[in-house]
């Protein structure tokens, strides 16, 4: 009874920031505010409902199942993958770079860099 | 030898839960070959983690990751909040640029990561030579008080494990 109870808030809390995640999509101005929206309300939106399906399953069937961590590990390593080439691409379409903040005098952003440099890592390296 | 067999003993630990996890029942067998995956996938991706590896003070990363959790739902009714009731001419975007103390590049990841996970802010860029990380807030009347939020929350307790 007690567990039901708390599933279902679960499940309504899930479903809600699902929908403003959603509903922000729509409502909000350009791309990059956009992709605020979805990135965090839906990270709660789907995490109530795995906490909710970690609870369900040992209270009715008595299973306990370790899935749903699993899930909630990968979506918190790929949401900001996303975000970021998502940010990356629209950094290229829409902004110039005298738009941006520059990282440091005469510095420029990665994504604006020639390609053929020695990247961070490489160099890295070579230290 | 045991430093040769397991260079990143962290990445071994976490490869062996996490398929114990996937397997989700207890075996032997399955450990067997969970044990094999811990030590094949870090031998094989040696050379893709350059630089010095490890954490100074590996016990510090719970607390942050409790720290990032909280923040993560405080984040999601923060942003619902300005996704229904502020209207879109009062919502202030802004790009940030955020020096980084952070050197490795691990910790820089996890920085930005961290960043996207948490209030209005996405990391969108690193510079050229790694030492700044472009990030847009989604709502920041005052830019400062989010470069003062990521340095003092986020990038001090990173340094702190990692460096």
């Amino acid at each position: 009874m007690i567990a039901e109870i708390v599933v279902s808030v679960l499940l309504v809390l899930g479903g809600f920031f699902g929908l403003v995640g959603s509903y922000g999509l729509v409502k909000l101005p350009d791309p990059m505010t956009r992709l605020h929206a979805p990135t965090k309300s839906a990270t709660l939106g789907v995490g109530a409902v795995l906490i909710a399906s970690l609870i369900w399953f040992p209270a009715r069937h008595g299973v306990l199942t370790w899935h749903e961590l699993l899930i909630t590990l990968f979506l918190f390593l790929t949401a900001p993958v996303t975000g970021y080439f998502i940010a990356k691409a629209h950094m290229h379409l829409g902004w110039s770079r005298d738009e941006l903040p520059r990282p440091a005098p005469g510095k420029d952003w990665a994504t604006f860099c020639d390609p053929d440099k020695a990247s961070l890592v490489d160099r890295r390296a070579g230290d | 030898m045991i430093r040769r067999l397991f260079p990143h003993p962290w990445l071994s630990v976490t490869l062996v839960l996490v398929w114990m996890l996937l397997v989700n029942r207890w075996a032997v067998g399955s450990l067997v070959f969970a044990t094999i995956i811990g030590v094949v996938v870090p031998l094989i991706t040696a050379p893709y983690w350059p630089g010095p590896h490890g954490y100074s003070k590996p016990h510090k990363i719970p607390a942050y990751l409790a720290v990032v959790l909280w923040d993560i739902a405080k984040a999601n009714f923060t942003v619902a909040r300005i996704v229904l009731f502020m209207p879109r001419r009062a919502l202030q975007p802004a790009w940030i640029a955020v020096p980084l103390d952070l050197r490795r590049p691990e910790a820089i990841t996890a920085l930005a990561a961290t960043i996207t996970l948490t209030p209005g802010t996405v990391s969108c860029d690193l510079s050229e030579d790694g030492r700044a990380l472009l990030v847009h807030a989604m709502h920041a009347p005052e830019p400062e008080a989010v470069l003062d939020e990521i340095k003092t929350r986020y990038e001090a307790r990173l340094k702190e494990i990692f460096e």
